[in-house]
């Protein structure tokens, strides 16, 4: 194989979803995003937010898994993607939370 | 796997690992935008706040840009199966989303602009601007990418059997995708419903 021609080195070719898998995949997600978009024109009361989130996280698995392949790849690349993801989570959540109490700069 | 250069001693091409390294440290430039948007979201001093954002108008461009997600991955199935004309029309329509998306991107700036919400005008403004701003550079850096392997391909410089370029060209898009869906849940919707 020459060194630009690789794209069986990891043999993943019989787990690729097809054209109309791809498709379904993203009217699931247009769905969702409708439902996303009705919690602004509609009171869905205390219960809002949270499903925000819920959705947010569905939605960016479900690109993650299916369109960027992570549920057909190998571990490694899932594994890259979410350690840089838990860190970032953790870094952050922390430094926002030192912010908070230590109160940032306001104007 | 013969000798192959491209090989990783993980058995992996090294190109496709270095590309997941890199959108996996992109978590952190992110993330670090969007603490600070976090942090300053009700520091306005006494300008516009979230009650300027037009919801429907960002709904619009975040479909857009969804959808551009199932071109690319249309782009990347037909590169796969060797056609190549196929591949360079999902590659254009994906462009032409992402053209779209940024189109969407600076009208609204511009209208937060004339509405008062000035770069400097508060920590809100600023950290909104460089968050969605950073984004929008990502998906510009996106439709160069789209638009010379449109090229590269159609002077026969990207092979039938070389999918592995549209594959990690993709793979950028789509994690732009992914962030922009934290985006819109994070820093537009939640803060309208919180603080709006």
């Amino acid at each position: 194989m020459s060194a630009t021609q690789s794209h069986d080195t990891e043999s993943h070719e019989d787990h690729h979803p097809t054209a109309r898998d791809y498709v379904n995949i993203a009217l699931v997600l247009a769905l969702l995003t409708a439902l996303e978009v009705s919690t602004y024109f509609f009171d869905f009361g205390p219960i809002a937010i949270p499903l925000l989130i819920v959705l947010m996280i569905i939605k960016f698995v479900m690109v993650a898994n299916f369109f960027m392949h992570l549920k057909f790849d190998t571990k490694i690349y899932k594994q890259l993607l979410y350690t840089g993801l838990a860190f970032a989570v953790v870094l952050y959540t922390l430094t926002l939370i030192i912010f908070v109490f230590e109160r940032a700069p306001s104007v | 796997m013969t000798a192959d250069a491209q090989a990783t001693t993980l058995g992996l091409d090294h190109r496709k690992l270095a590309m997941w390294t890199f959108l996996g440290s992109e978590f952190l430039f992110f993330g670090a935008f969007v603490a600070a948007y976090l942090l300053y979201v009700t520091t306005t001093a006494g300008g516009p706040g979230v009650e300027i954002f037009d919801i429907p108008f960002t709904s619009i461009s975040s479909f857009v840009l969804l959808m551009s997600s199932l071109t690319m991955v249309l782009a990347h199935n037909a590169h796969r199966q060797g056609d190549l004309r196929r591949m360079r029309m999902w590659i254009l329509a994906t462009a032409g989303q992402g053209a779209v998306f940024l189109g969407g991107q600076v009208f609204e700036f511009t209208t937060f602009y004339n509405e008062g919400l000035v770069f400097t005008q508060s920590p809100f403004a600023s950290s909104f601007y460089v968050l969605t701003g950073f984004h929008g550079v990502h998906v510009f850096v996106g439709i160069l990418l789209l638009m010379s392997l449109y090229a590269l391909s159609l002077t026969g410089k990207v092979k039938r059997d070389q999918d592995l370029k549209t594959e990690m060209i993709g793979l950028y898009w789509h994690f732009v995708d992914i962030i922009w869906v934290v985006i819109f849940a994070v820093v537009y919707l939640i803060p309208e419903i919180a603080v709006g």
